[in-house]
């Protein structure tokens, strides 16, 4: 028994090996002149420069990116949390026709393509004058996300006694103090949850930034490495550079809090 | 902890007069409002308006929009770009529904194990989900580099042109989703693997169960809401697939990995044919909403059945 784990393990690392090639490719190559990544492309730096990353950062403009981003997916979060938890305490509470109907229509978001409304989309946008803006992707990210915030919570809540709201509202709390006060704090495990789903999907998104955002001088981080990759195709240094550090925000993000992240996708998605 | 249900104390008479007992502590439907009006403006508003754009002419400039019938669907079947993009689409779909699941599968297992270095191992397979799409892909554009000194092929010491030869493309395109999202479906295998109850495996060991027959009497029944839930996100996924054609293809060599999503974004943005690429989209949704619903349906029965 103990021997077969010890293989096993020798196995498992050996696949975690083969599986970081790409990584390696990644930060080998930032890391090299464009003289030792023609010459010797899969060995070590020799010797490693920093001069992509300097470069890749001004040229990206990656500082204005990254603000733009952490305001975008901040205050999306806010509303998604705000409004999903209120909306899904109505739907896992009533039991009513109508909002089983609500609930039914706000799932049918998950399944339908973005695609689907992406026109009129732009052009109700485009009336409303939130091309180019903060505000427009806000309004978005908290639309297009709110079926899937509103799937988690739901299912959480249902899960959770009555007792505690109803015993607050027969001291005399209303609906919105029970909730605020009451339901909101015991709901933090599935806050957490939407809290990271969200984020790593809005911190990542690229279409509709692009369509939105591009050559708004508001680029969220992967439209401006997007932008700057077409145009240095073949400098594989600088390129590099400039994902290592468009990814590393959220990467370093994700090991802080790995074990949450990771325990937060499967229980979230488990319901 | 466990609350016993005391009947509700009385709330004010009136009010429970008013709407009755059970409802009194619901709370009223306006809590759903301002995420209602969210979803409509962003989602549900422009999705209907799609619909009707699908069976127009619209070109995208100025007010035309002439209403075409059915014109834009018979052009769909007609059209080879659109109809390879369907096939390419399906192939993508399944290959990652089976290679992601399979080895995130086997992932799980692996990770599962009393290994001293499980907690690493996790973090390692689970990093790439938290990348942006787009990045892996320019990422693995340098991986699958036609250079046969460098990328896949210096390490294996092949000479094989990954994006550029039609007939390997979309086979490496697929090799790049599953190993982003591998780990998304390991770390769901694994809460599913947590929640099997050791005394199960205990009891199948002592009337003589090996390994094997445990996995498929014991692990493998339970792991079913494990496995609807991947399986429905790895297919939803893979019909949707944009960001890591549109960055690292462009839909070439030819048409060769083209997708129902990148095309209908060509045929809107750079044809200019909005009222045929909203068309697309809707087949793409129908697609969509179709395997979906044969998948809750069919997986949910399965496991309703143990």
């Amino acid at each position: 028994m103990k021997s077969r784990t010890f293989l096993l393990e020798i196995v498992m690392i050996a696949v975690a090996v083969a599986f970081l090639f790409p990584v390696y490719a990644l930060v080998t190559l930032s890391l090299k002149s464009p003289d030792q990544i023609s010459q010797t492309p899969l060995s070590l730096p020799n010797p490693p420069t920093t001069a992509n990353f300097t470069e890749a950062w001004s040229a990206a403009a990656l500082g204005p990116s990254l603000i733009n981003s952490t305001v975008i997916t901040v205050a999306s979060l806010v509303a998604l949390i705000a409004f999903g938890s209120f909306a899904a305490y109505f739907l896992a509470r009533t039991a009513t026709r109508l909002g089983y109907g609500l609930y039914i229509l706000f799932l049918l978001g998950i399944v339908l393509p973005f695609q689907l409304g992406m026109i009129p989309l732009y052009e109700l946008v485009s009336d409303l004058g939130l091309i180019g803006t903060h505000a427009g992707m806000i309004i978005f990210y908290t639309g297009v996300q709110m079926p899937f915030t509103i799937f988690l919570y739901t299912g959480f809540i249902r899960a959770l006694p009555r007792e505690y709201a109803s015993a607050a509202q027969i001291d005399g709390a209303s609906h919105l103090t029970a909730f605020t006060k009451v339901v909101f704090p015991l709901l933090r495990p599935i806050t957490g949850t939407v809290l990271i789903l969200n984020a790593v999907f809005i911190w990542n998104d690229f279409f509709t930034p692009l369509l939105y955002l591009g050559g708004s001088g508001f680029e969220t981080i992967p439209v401006s490495v997007f932008a700057f990759v077409g145009q240095y195709v073949s400098d594989y240094g600088l390129v590099f550079a400039g994902l290592v550090l468009g990814a590393l925000p959220i990467v370093a993000v994700f090991l802080v809090l790995q074990k949450y992240v990771i325990k937060g996708f499967s229980s979230g998605l488990k319901g | 902890m466990t609350l016993t249900t005391q009947p509700v104390k009385t709330p004010p008479a009136a009010r429970v007069r008013r709407i009755g007992r059970a409802a009194a502590f619901a709370p009223s439907w306006w809590f759903a409002v301002p995420a209602l009006l969210v979803y409509a403006g962003v989602v549900l508003y422009p999705s209907i308006v799609g619909v009707f754009y699908a069976f127009t002419d619209w070109s995208g400039i100025g007010e035309g929009k002439s209403f075409v019938g059915l014109a834009n669907f018979r052009a769909i079947l007609g059209d080879e770009q659109v109809m390879g993009s369907l096939g390419n689409t399906l192939l993508l779909t399944v290959v990652i529904l089976v290679v992601q699941n399979g080895v995130g599968l086997l992932l799980a297992l692996g990770v599962h194990a009393k290994l001293k270095s499980r907690a690493l191992l996790r973090v390692i397979f689970f990093a790439p989900v938290v990348v942006s799409p787009v990045m892996v892909a320019f990422l693995w554009k340098y991986v699958y580099t036609p250079d046969p000194s460098a990328g896949l092929n210096g390490l294996l010491g092949l000479n094989i042109d990954w994006l550029g030869d039609p007939s390997v493309a979309l086979w490496s395109i697929a090799g790049m989703v599953v190993w982003q999202y591998a780990g998304y479906s390991m770390v769901i295998f694994l809460a599913g693997l947590e929640g099997v109850p050791k005394e199960l495996h205990e009891a199948a060991m002592i009337d003589g169960a090996g390994t094997l027959q445990r996995f498929r009497y014991v692990t493998w029944p339970l792991l079913a809401p494990a496995l609807t839930i991947n399986l429905m996100l790895s297919t939803i996924g893979g019909l949707k697939l944009f960001d890591q054609v549109f960055a690292a293809t462009n839909g070439g060599p030819g048409y060769a990995t083209e997708t129902l999503s990148t095309v209908l974004y060509k045929q809107a943005f750079v044809y200019g044919k909005f009222g045929y690429s909203t068309a697309i989209a809707l087949v793409l949704a129908l697609f969509v909403a179709a395997v979906s619903l044969v998948q809750v349906y069919y997986l949910r029965s399965r496991e309703v059945a143990q």
